[in-house]
């Protein structure tokens, strides 16, 4: 069995596409038993988040199951082929291993080392096991992630990356504003990065926190969670006139602000400085805005461009948690491998036993004898057969390079079909 | 004795000015500088009051009256209020941005020639001293504000271009400069017009006239004019930040402009100016 993962991640589908292909509430399940049905598919999770929609498979051929994948997707979601050729990707064996150890490190993420993944992968994870959508190959990948995912974030500083963005964005108001006490947070959609600021900015003291989310519910519950207030999507700009740091990150796939916007928000507000942060990929907010007196833009880019000034330190980070991902990798696909041998193994042990069993069979029926005689030579034939498949059975599961040449020796040997 | 505090203290400003510029220079984060600023500079400040008051008590009046004197007493103001605001704010780099003025106006002083004509019988009134001391100290809140709407600029600059080298981290936010400068205009212009109140009720005693239109006049009320406008934008439509420093750099440059040129010409009845 082989690993296969099918997916599509805010780099290679907008959020509108993200949003079609996503498996929430009731979908998740469906789609787990769907995908488990298909004939190529024995082990499956599903991973659905704000910024990316992956199915992890343990499958027999990765190139058949592809086609069945893809088909499944499209009848799933009701969306064409065609449309997800650019959408998706698939990768198998140790690329698969490879990028499920990168996106659980958060090495795959909009904003490299944002803490959440780790815990939606979890979740993911816990979910499949549930449901028992998950076998050997699944079972060890995920928790060899988790593990992975762990030793990136302490023997690396990678993580630090996304907490010292929202540290920047803190350090950024505090030199615009001074004080952050008596000011008013608006949260422009719900994303994982914005919350992430959010709560840096309410631990730095800062008066209220207002929730605007396309989704009134999420935005309460959100609220709710910082002690604020959530208002209608459609309000926001009538927020904005009382909020002095704007935090967006709707996910929308073109802007949401723009500049006459702001403009006269800034003559409603008289001009009292703003202080914006787009986390969106892509942007949310024009950024032309940065043009008007007392409004400070800052996007992801920027924010991140604020941080790298030690960028050779953090180059050195990354490359260190890809280092530690290619051991990783190496240490799961020989144990994979060792996975294929087992099916060998099982057969040579059936095979021998059949043997013991049918010989054992016509003996007892040619000479008579009593049960304690029969014990004892049964005994014997199984000592025999195990003793003779010992010594195979040990050169298969051991780790050697050839391990393809062995079993095929092995199968032709003993005339394993 | 006069002349002997005055070098004194322009040494000690000269120091002043090295150690703040030295500490403008340096990466890193050593406290020394500003100390060794702010010290120097206290010292100075104290041999050059001593300077100020020897000399008036010498002259019988207030020492202000020719152009020498005048920048001398304008770089006491600017220190005066430079050690307030430090007091009440403990803004950084400040000294780096003020006292450099300061200096140079007191090294301005100490090039011009100093002459102690008597000042002439019309002139000798009560409203000589008003008129000047106020002037001074609204001219010197007025330098003070342009250069900390410097400051604004170079630090709105730093945020706006997000490129946050340089002076960032260590330059105050853009608040608090914002509010200093709009502390020191808003004192600044009630100030200047007393001065120009009782400027033009002195000229009234000498002269029989309010005003007689000659241009140290003219620039006096288009500086009032100026700074007049930045606090009714501000106010009203919410001029703050850029422009405001803007504006008040402006305004600074007026007066300079009215100090130099008009030192320079030396013509009509105003004495020095």
């Amino acid at each position: 069995m082989r690993v296969l993962v099918a997916g599509l991640n805010h780099k290679s589908a907008d959020v509108e596409v993200r949003e079609k292909l996503a498996f929430t509430g009731e979908k998740l399940e469906q789609g787990l038993s769907a995908i488990l049905a298909l004939p190529q598919v024995k082990e499956a999770i599903i991973i659905s988040t704000c910024n990316r929609v992956e199915i992890y498979m343990g499958v027999e051929d990765p190139g058949e199951a592809t086609g069945q994948v893809k088909q499944f997707i499209s009848a799933f979601h009701s969306i064409p082929e065609k449309l997800l050729d650019k959408a998706l990707y698939f990768h198998n064996d140790s690329p698969a291993v490879r990028h499920i150890f990168r996106v659980a490190s958060s090495l795959d993420s909009m904003v490299v080392g944002e803490p959440q993944i780790l815990g939606q992968v979890k979740a993911a994870f816990q979910f499949a096991l549930e449901k028992k959508a998950t076998g050997v190959l699944m079972n060890r990948l995920m928790k060899k992630a988790i593990s992975v995912a762990k030793r990136v974030r302490t023997e690396t500083k990678v993580a630090e990356n996304a907490v010292s963005i929202s540290f920047a964005a803190v350090e950024l108001a505090r030199k615009i504003f001074n004080d952050l006490g008596g000011k008013s947070v608006l949260l422009l959609g719900a994303g994982e990065m914005a919350e992430l600021a959010a709560r840096h900015l309410m631990n730095n003291g800062v008066r209220e926190i207002v929730v605007a989310n396309r989704t009134f519910e999420r935005g309460c519950e959100l609220a709710q969670d910082f002690n604020g207030r959530a208002v209608t999507f459609s309000a926001f700009k009538d927020e904005m006139v009382h909020s002095d740091i704007v935090i967006c990150s709707t996910g929308a796939p073109n802007y949401v602000v723009f500049k006459q916007d702001l403009h006269n928000i800034m003559k409603e507000r008289k001009q009292r400085p703003v202080f914006m942060i787009d986390i969106s990929v892509p942007r949310n907010i024009d950024p032309k805005i940065n043009g008007l007196e007392n409004v400070y833009l800052y996007d992801v880019d920027d924010l991140q461009g604020v941080v790298d000034s030690n960028k050779n330190e953090r180059g050195k980070e990354a490359q260190k948690a890809e280092d530690i991902i290619t051991g990783e990798v190496d240490v799961f696909e020989r144990w994979a491998a060792s996975l294929q041998s087992i099916p060998t193994v099982v057969a040579l042990r059936q095979k021998a036993q059949c043997i013991g069993e049918a010989e054992l069979e016509r003996l007892f029926n040619r000479v008579p004898m009593d049960e304690k005689q029969q014990g004892a030579v049964r005994q014997m034939a199984t000592a025999i057969v195990n003793k003779l498949i010992h010594s195979p059975t040990a050169a298969l599961k051991e780790d050697v390079e050839d391990r393809d040449l062995f079993i095929a020796i092995i199968r032709k040997l003993y005339d394993l079909s | 004795m006069g002349a002997i505090t005055f070098d004194i203290s322009l040494a000690f400003y000269f120091c002043a000015m090295i150690f703040s510029l030295l500490d403008l220079s340096k990466s890193t984060k050593t406290k020394i500088f500003p100390k060794l600023m702010l010290l120097s500079a206290l010292v100075g400040f104290g041999f050059h009051t001593v300077y100020i008051f020897y000399t008036g008590f010498m002259a019988g009046h207030v020492p202000f009256v020719n152009p020498r004197e005048a920048t001398s007493f304008f770089a006491w103001c600017i220190f005066l209020l430079f050690f307030i605001l430090e007091y009440r704010y403990k803004v950084g780099l400040m000294g780096s941005f003020i006292t450099p003025l300061a200096f140079l106006l007191m090294f301005i002083s100490f090039i011009l020639p100093p002459e102690m004509k008597p000042l002439s019988p019309v002139l000798r009134s009560q409203w000589l001293g008003v008129h000047t001391v106020f002037a001074f100290l609204a001219n010197a809140a007025f330098a003070m504000a342009a250069g900390v709407g410097f400051m604004y600029l170079v630090q709105e600059h730093y945020v706006k271009s997000k490129h946050l080298g340089g002076l960032f981290s260590r330059l105050p936010s853009l608040h608090v400069l914002d509010e200093i400068n709009y502390r020191l205009v808003t004192a600044g212009f009630p100030l200047f017009t007393i001065a120009i109140i009782s400027g033009s009720i002195w000229a009234d005693n000498a002269w029989g006239s309010y005003i007689s239109w000659e241009p140290r006049q003219i620039w006096a009320l288009v500086t009032w004019l100026i700074f007049g406008i930045v606090l009714h934008a501000r106010l009203q439509r919410g001029w703050r930040g850029r422009r405001a420093a803007a504006l008040s750099i402006l305004g600074f440059l007026t007066i300079i402009g009215a100090f130099a040129g008009l030192a320079l010409l030396q013509k009509g009845s105003h004495v020095f100016l």
